[in-house]
């Protein structure tokens, strides 16, 4: 009964997302003001009705109805509850009715917080989030439906990967998913204004924090991902240029880029045409990325019950939605006029040059994910592109970004000076040079200058500040009361770019980690990197769905012990799959790292992991969407303040 | 009008990879197409000799007709899911040969008891060995073999439609 309750309102949210795409679209072209009014309405219905629909999914969920397909394939009765909720996410047909549901959230934020903006552009907004919207519902609705019921009903159902059953990844497609969601927002703005014809410092300044929200829910997102890989497939990487990795660095590219360039259409209003694209192609991306695991097409580790007929609808779904703003970019954007006239070097060339390097990134990467698909289609030759290939690109086009990025900032608009700009940051530079040769000691020579990098960004970024506080040069209480005064969105900038140092850092200390692969028999011991690890015992334990097997090891340094690690190996016995839980002491400099792997003839085989600097490089993501949120905070509060501006010109005139 | 040109760009890109993907999607249905399987080194290659207690190698020579060979396994759950898929294919007059792989013989009665058996002939490769000489990369793994005992296709994983029907017109030809 809950299942199809929840079925009919995802039908009844397919009702309102066809009246959301029509209505208001047709009434903004035919200018009638109450067919856009209706608009904010059936955008919050929408949401409703899908609130309603993933409800019953979870309660179906909660409740162990193994009659429902979808929650017999990816559940059990063992299953802790905390992953009976997540689990209504976690599998296929459950991440698109979610999927659905952020979509249709963004549509109820327009209608609920887009009341300042010009009635027609709403609309169209909305309408457009709505044409997205029912591409994806009926989707659900057709191929994936989430509710299909199973006769006669199994027993008990297939339970979850074990792997997804960690409560890290329980909340890591959330996330990643608003982001990726996110971008429809600015995606809809930018088709909406070619449709209007229009765009002003307006549309930049509505633009930015929606894409902001979406970029850091976007940071948090791919930061928890790459956490968990680390701390749960127990390889002791962080990153695998694998290629769901790489579909979602892509739209963080782009969207990154984005973020930078409505700053010149709001402040400057140049680069106009370069951002509507921008803001079409990240969305682009992002849908992308999710056809190309969803179709099977990408091999990877993160696979759903791949099936190339899903992969036809989804295709002609992103021909729908990608080709067709795509072909109304071509036939409107040659009228958008530039204007906003620029030198060189300037706060403008700064970000124009952040946003070659950062799309250049972005094509590097996706020429590597997608070549090999293209090889093997078109010239019938297997290959496949490896971290050497990225590494070897990446890094050449990164270095300039980390360079220019503390410069940047301090430019002026339209016209300036890299003399003076450099001369303001020049302890930042003497900070990165002390860094950089006191890394020489400890590192080789490329993860000694990316230390160095590091710091320079991580200085430069405060430089900023230091600079409008005017630290030293004025009293200590003057330079505090300059230092609340200044607007939240300068700490987002410099919470962003410090936060990048900070991982960047992370990533060259963790190019310095040692690994050691030992077999040892309990009471033997090893060292390394100056520690002394030792076996004690390898012993059963027994969880909730799950046998173990737990080995102590105690690790001392100068004979003083430090910390005791107990790795496991867990046994499904729902799933006969076997998984390793890592185990890591951390003291937030370096990361010893534990992993216990098979045993045999008394002895097992131990993998040992020192990881220098490794929590620097999700401790910069989160400052960097810390800084994300600054900036937001900041926004929130000048959004109103133009349209008031305008609202007294207008009745003054 | 050059202008024009350009911004029309991303959509003749976008079209472009559109419609690869599109082929792509085609060729894994008919299972022409793998993006995640390494090929297999057999393709045109005569078959590798073996003998197993069921049928050997010169059995399938001496067939005189196209024959499928399936690596199969009880404890493999892709393998349930392409039971309906080779019953069909027996039905339609396929002849499908089964090995087991690496399978204890009860179990694999077992299993094709539960499920239907489509095989005309069955054997039993318990240790794995013949499937190393094959490099079968997982089960199941389905392969076609000419009247002169040349490997003519492979499909690695379970079969969908597009592909059992590929491989159904591929034995009518």
């Amino acid at each position: 009964m809950i299942a199809e309750l929840g079925h009919f309102a995802l039908a009844l949210a397919i009702a309102f997302a066809v009246a959301q795409a029509i209505l208001p679209l047709w009434g903004a072209w035919r200018s009638e003001a109450r067919l856009m009014r209706a608009a904010p309405a059936l955008a919050i219905g929408q949401m409703v009705a899908l609130a309603v629909s993933f409800g019953c999914l979870v309660l179906v969920s909660v409740n162990d109805d193994f009659s429902v397909q979808n929650i017999a394939e990816n559940s059990h009765t063992l299953k802790p509850m905390l992953y009976k909720i997540t689990g209504a996410w976690g599998s296929h047909e459950g991440s698109i009715l979610f999927w659905c549901l952020i979509l249709s959230l963004c549509g109820g934020a327009v209608a609920l917080f887009g009341r300042p903006l010009p009635a027609s552009l709403r609309a169209r907004v909305i309408g457009v989030l709505g044409v997205t919207a029912f591409g994806f519902e009926l989707f659900a609705l057709l191929e994936s439906n989430p509710f299909a019921r199973l006769w006669p009903p199994p027993l008990n159902g297939r339970d979850m990967n074990p792997l997804l059953q960690d409560p890290g990844l329980a909340f890591h497609p959330p996330i990643l998913y608003a982001g990726y969601v996110g971008f429809a927002i600015p995606f809809a703005f930018a088709v909406a204004a070619l449709l209007e014809g229009r765009i002003d410092a307006a549309w930049g300044r509505w633009v930015r924090p929606w894409t902001l929200g979406a970029w850091c829910c976007l940071t948090g997102g791919i930061a928890l991902g790459s956490w968990w890989s680390y701390y749960v497939l127990g390889w002791g990487g962080f990153w695998f240029w694998d290629p769901v990795e790489n579909a979602s660095l892509l739209p963080w590219l782009t969207g990154t880029a984005l973020l930078h360039s409505a700053i010149v259409v709001e402040k400057r209003e140049a680069l106009k045409t370069w951002t509507v694209l921008l803001a079409i192609g990240t969305f682009a991306l992002s849908l992308s990325g999710t056809f190309l695991v969803r179709s099977g097409i990408l091999n990877s580790v993160h696979s759903f019950a791949n099936d190339p007929a899903r992969g036809v609808f989804i295709l002609g779904l992103l021909a729908l939605i990608i080709g067709g703003s795509l072909l109304i970019f071509a036939l409107r954007a040659p009228t958008l006029g530039s204007s906003g006239l620029f030198a060189p070097v300037s706060r403008e060339g700064a970000l124009v040059l952040n946003n070659i390097l950062l799309c250049s990134i972005a094509a590097v990467v996706m020429t590597g994910t997608i070549y090999p698909l293209f090889a093997d289609l078109l010239l019938d030759q297997k290959i496949s592109v490896g971290p050497p290939f990225f590494n070897a690109t990446v890094l050449p086009l990164a270095t300039p970004v980390f360079l220019a990025m503390s410069l940047g900032p301090t430019l002026s608009w339209k016209r300036a000076a890299l003399g003076p700009a450099m001369i303001r940051l020049w302890w930042a530079s003497v900070a990165a040079l002390i860094v950089g040769l006191f890394a020489t000691f400890g590192m080789k020579l490329l993860p000694a200058l990316a230390m160095a990098a590091a710091a320079w960004m991580f200085f430069g970024a405060l430089a900023e500040i230091v600079e409008r506080i005017r630290l030293f040069r004025v009293s200590l209480a003057n330079s505090f009361q300059r230092l609340i005064a200044l607007p939240l969105s300068t700490f987002g900038t410099t919470l962003g770019h410090a936060g990048l140092g900070v991982t960047v850092a992370g990533i060259a200390g963790m190019s310095m980690a040692t690994e050691q692969v030992v077999l040892m028999k309990p009471g033997e011991s090893v060292a390394l990197a100056g520690y002394e690890f030792r076996l004690v015992d390898v012993h059963d334990a027994k969880g909730s769905n799950y046998n173990a097997r737990v080995a102590t090891i105690v690790i001392t340094e100068g004979g003083k012990p430090i910390v005791t690690l107990m790795p496991e190996r867990r046994s499904f016995t729902t799933q006969t799959m076997t998984t390793t839980e890592a185990k890591i002491s951390t003291n937030f400099v370096r990361d010893l790292y534990v992993v216990l792997g098979e045993e045999r003839d008394g002895a097992a085989v131990m993998r040992l992991h020192d990881n220098p600097l490794a929590p620097w490089i999700w401790f910069g993501a989160l400052i960097m969407a810390l800084g994300g949120a600054c900036s937001l905070a900041d926004r929130r509060l000048r959004i109103a303040a133009p349209t008031r501006a305008t609202a007294r010109a207008a009745a003054r005139a | 009008m050059n202008r024009r040109l350009l911004l029309a760009v991303p959509l003749v890109a976008a079209g472009a990879a559109g419609v690869g993907f599109w082929s792509m999607l085609n060729g894994m249905r008919e299972g022409k197409f793998d993006p995640r399987g390494v090929p297999s080194m057999l393709i045109d290659k005569p078959m590798p000799d073996f003998t197993l207690a069921g049928f050997t190698a010169a059995d399938v020579r001496a067939a005189g007709r196209p024959i499928v060979i399936n690596f199969f396994a009880s404890w493999c759950v892709p393998c349930i899911e392409e039971a309906p898929t080779l019953l069909a294919l027996a039905r339609a007059g396929v002849p499908l040969w089964g090995i087991a792989y690496k399978d204890k013989p009860a179990a694999t009665d077992a299993f094709l008891t539960r499920h239907g058996n489509p095989f005309a002939k069955l054997a039993r490769d318990e240790p794995g060995t013949v499937a190393i000489d094959w490099g079968v990369t997982g089960v199941p793994e389905t392969y076609l073999i000419d009247k002169s005992g040349i490997v003519r296709w492979r499909f690695s994983g379970p079969m969908p439609e597009g592909a059992a029907q590929f491989l159904a017109e591929k034995l009518r030809a």
